[in-house]
């Protein structure tokens, strides 16, 4: 708790730890005053709904933008009741020379006319019987399409995808490469949860390097998993609750790779709405040097 | 995108000389793509021109035409060494790995003396080694030996699984060859498909726990070429050669009698008590206030002392008992095949009140609410007032009910024999429903976030709680009747094959399965870090539930269909030969 009351105020870390200024003649917010603030920050509906905004930049220093993004929310009209349905995606392609920008364009395109044309019946008509397929197996399948046709349309080439399916309370999240999806609480909890597929995480996680040296490794970049490479692609598929309250958000290494978390909560909890949050972290990117193009989507589950 | 045809060459009218004719299509819409794709299958023929050795295929010629590119080579009159892998059913000989291993160690060899320069093959993987017909290995498929480009996302090439660390950094060097035999070997010893696993996690699993007839040396070769750091594997192809010879010397034509690792004293366990009704017992027995409740197929309701198995009292019906009793406010309630549910004091064993329904009920009677809700094979679920013993509504369904209605947040989950699963509300109104493919006899269990249960159409199916769509569906060997349990992130459920299953939650991922001798209609439970699980094989199973590693079994004289209790350390099961057993948990 102690650190919210840190990004409400603004305040640097080092000047409230110094007892000295216990004496000044401040007292904590209360627990309702707190949720009250963060009542007034959020819309409130009486039914469930989404809510979303997103935000890119080509960065500072590339010429090209290699990210594609979609960000889809919508309502599906049923009988009994409606249920909130969303589809959101990041992909960001791989090295200049290798038509990185054909492979993030063809995995947004083949991934979400995949998922879209599996619900376009739910969607558009009223049918009563519930699907026959999964959610997880509907984004297998889509990631399997999206892998076959930028083998077709650029072959040698790979993207990352992370592409996350909201229908009700539920996300359905299927990754590779090293775009992220975080839950962000507005406790200023930030919860990954997606795992990169990086040369560098994986060192990590195998202990040949610490936290403190990934950051600093000189191959940062490489993936050991892509969309488009290899003949067996073996997605991260799951399902989890939507974060009530909180945030979805998905991103490309452009963001994530330059901000702390501690700058993701400040830029979305100092913004008044959802664009501004998405504007706030493209802006923090580039002011960190924006060595790569940036883009992010943030989801609200509201209601 | 490419084919390889076999194809005769017309040159040599008078023979029938074969050729394997590889064929790529070019798809790519930008022109750029299409340019670069070109020239990496010219640069893949001009290697191969200028290398000769037997374990690598002839090139003859080749062309591009418009959109197609054409390679003309050796024909191999064999089979890759995945297909060979994946089609035997046990594992491949150490002995019959061992020689390829030794001509794949040639072959290399030839490559990294190449010169002017030294040749990486960079994609040393099973489907890339072809065995012919005198049982040679072929070196196939130079496509993507090429320079790499470090520091630029992209530069990713190599097959997952199979290459080494120091490859994604973009380093090629003979010691990255040497690190994708091993894993090839590994592959072929183990039939674990290094692909399917995290990357570089070799020595997570180790040669000889999964296949405990290779030798110690073959296993200290293999864990030399997956050694993490270049430096500390052989240092050339000649090397790990002659590594190989010497196993080769030393195990000999060797036939293993392989230990055969049987369970932990199996018969070591004795039952801190038995007891014994007259017929089989089915069901599941539960504990309330020291006494233990099961009932049997002799009709009868028992209350046992839980601490020493003495008999206190028995109720009888005019049908078998085949449900979970449940208790409530000193009375318990249970369901009969005479059609009825019964309510008989918890100490005394005397009738309070019944129920009738128009069929035998074979589901477990739930309590929430103020309300009994359970299934009938009269085709309705049924709500029945605590207090009154009257009906409070009823909900008809297409089929029997023979699962145990799921109660929570205000909505009754069952499922019945049509492969129907219904949501109804506490006025008794449908909410939703889900149909599977066949019948539900498995009881639901849930959690905040999803509904679970198995089905007879080999399914395990996880459903939204809200509206019953489908989150995941976990294949199953074959049909279930058990009902899932949870712990952590896991959920476990058995099947007719005869497997106790444990799946992730969020990625529907299998962890472990265990194999029983029979099928498993019971269902298993988690109890502090053990899963105790029955089986039609008449043994009750006790396994370790983050690794599926059997702890012990204990054996009875017949069938366990029901479902173990853990209470206070003690396990209690029942079984078709009329007993129920207490052990020690």
């Amino acid at each position: 708790m102690d650190k919210f009351f840190r990004w409400l105020t603004g305040n640097k870390q080092t000047t409230t730890t110094t007892p000295a200024q216990d004496v000044a003649n401040t007292a904590p917010l209360s627990e309702q005053q707190i949720q009250a603030i963060v009542s007034n920050q959020n819309p409130r509906f009486d039914l469930q709904q989404l809510i979303s905004s997103c935000g890119q930049s080509v960065g500072k220093q590339r010429e090209l933008n290699e990210d594609s993004l979609l960000a889809m929310t919508a309502t599906m009209a049923g009988n009994s009741g409606n249920l909130p349905f969303g589809l959101y995606i990041v992909a960001d392609g791989m090295g200049g020379h290798q038509f990185g920008e054909v492979a993030s364009n063809a995995a947004i395109r083949t991934v979400a006319g995949y998922v879209l044309r599996k619900f376009h019946p739910y969607l558009f008509h009223i049918k009563s019987d519930t699907m026959d397929e999964s959610f997880q197996e509907i984004m297998q399948a889509a990631v399997s399409e999206a892998q076959r046709a930028i083998q077709r349309e650029a072959p040698g080439s790979g993207t990352t995808l992370t592409a996350a399916l909201v229908v009700g309370q539920q996300i359905t999240v299927a990754h590779v490469g090293d775009s992220r999806a975080y839950f962000i609480y507005p406790d200023g909890r930030v919860e990954p949860i997606t795992r990169d597929h990086s040369l560098v995480k994986r060192l990590e996680e195998l202990g040949h390097i610490t936290p403190d040296e990934a950051v600093n490794y000189p191959h940062r970049n490489v993936l050991y998993r892509a969309l488009g490479q290899g003949e067996i692609l073996d997605p991260d598929i799951f399902t989890l609750g939507f974060p009530q309250p909180g945030y979805l958000m998905i991103c490309s290494d452009g963001l994530w790779g330059v901000l702390t978390e501690q700058d993701l909560v400040r830029s979305i909890n100092e913004a008044p709405n959802l664009q501004r949050a998405c504007q706030n972290l493209v802006n923090a990117a580039n002011s960190a040097g924006g060595p790569d193009n940036i883009s992010v989507i943030l989801v609200q589950l509201i209601g | 995108m490419g084919s390889v045809y076999r194809a005769r060459d017309m040159h040599f009218p008078n023979v029938t000389k074969l050729v394997a004719v590889k064929e790529m299509i070019n798809t790519a819409p930008d022109p750029l793509v299409r340019e670069t794709i070109v020239q990496n299958f010219e640069r893949e023929a001009n290697m191969l021109a200028t290398l000769h050795h037997p374990s690598i295929p002839r090139i003859y010629d080749y062309f591009t035409m418009e959109s197609r590119s054409y390679l003309v080579l050796e024909f191999i009159h064999g089979k890759d060494m995945e297909a060979i892998i994946n089609e035997t059913n046990s594992f491949l000989p150490e002995n019959q790995v061992l020689t390829w291993a030794v001509e794949l160690c040639d072959v290399l060899d030839y490559l990294h003396k190449h010169k002017p320069d030294p040749i990486i093959f960079r994609d040393m993987k099973p489907s890339n080694v072809m065995i012919n017909q005198n049982g040679d290995i072929i070196l196939v498929d130079f496509g993507i030996a090429k320079t790499f480009q470090s520091g630029i996302k992209g530069t990713m090439i190599g097959t997952e699984g199979y290459s080494p660390p120091e490859q994604y950094r973009g380093e090629a060097t003979p010691s990255a060859d040497i690190y994708a035999l091993g894993a090839t070997l590994h592959h072929a010893l183990t039939r674990r498909d290094p692909r399917l696993e995290p990357p570089f996690s070799f020595s997570e699993r180790p040669l000889r726990r999964i296949n405990a007839n290779i030798s110690n040396e073959m296993e200290a070769v293999v864990n030399m070429a997956l050694e993490y750091n270049p430096e500390s594997r052989f240092r050339s192809a000649v090397d790990m050669k002659q590594a190989l010879t010497t196993v080769a010397r030393k195990t000999g034509a060797l036939i293993h009698s392989a230990p055969l690792t049987g369970p932990m004293n199996a018969s070591g366990i004795k039952p801190l008590w038995s007891f014994k009704c007259e017929d089989e017992i089915r069901g599941t027995p539960v504990i309330f206030q020291g006494l233990l409740y099961i009932g049997s197929y002799d009709n009868n309701l028992y209350g046992l002392n839980a601490a020493d198995g003495k008999f206190q009292w028995k109720y009888p019906t005019d049908g078998g008992v085949v449900t979970r009793p449940a208790v409530f406010d000193g009375n318990v309630y249970f369901g009969s095949e005479d059609k009825r549910l019964h309510v008989v004091s918890a100490r005394t064993g005397k009738v309070i009140w019944t129920y009738y329904t128009n069929g035998p009920i074979r589901s477990s009677p739930r309590i929430a609410e103020g309300h009994v809700f359970f299934g009938s094979d009269d085709n309705y679920i049924h709500a029945v007032n605590l207090n009154t013993g009257r009906m409070a509504w009823r909900f008809e369904t297409a089929d029997y009910v023979r699962s145990t209605p799921f109660v929570a947040r205000d909505l009754v989950y069952t499922g019945c024999e049509s492969g129907d699963y219904y949501a109804v509300d506490f006025r008794g109104d449908l909410k939703w429903r889900f149909h599977a493919k066949r019948s539900i006899t498995s009881s639901t269990v849930g959690t905040e976030q999803a509904l679970y249960f198995a089905s007879m159409d080999s399914t395990l199916y996880a459903l939204d709680p809200r509206n019953g769509w489908v989150l995941w569906r976990f294949r199953l060997g074959k049909a279930s009747i058990s009902t899932p349990c949870i712990m952590d992130d896991m959920i476990f459920v058995g099947a007719s094959d005869g497997f106790i299953y444990a799946v992730e939650t969020r990625s529907a991922k299998e962890i472990w399965r265990f194999r029983t001798e029979h099928q498993v209609n019971s269902s298993p439970v988690v109890y502090k870090d053990s899963l105790y699980c029955g089986s039609v094989d008449g043994n009750l199973y006790c396994l370790e539930y983050r690794t599926g590693r059997l702890r012990w079994k204990f054996g009875t004289g017949g069938a366990i269909t029901g479902t173990p209790l853990v209470y206070d350390d003690i396990v209690y099961v029942g079984s078709s030969d009329h007993q129920i057993y207490a052990l020690l948990a």
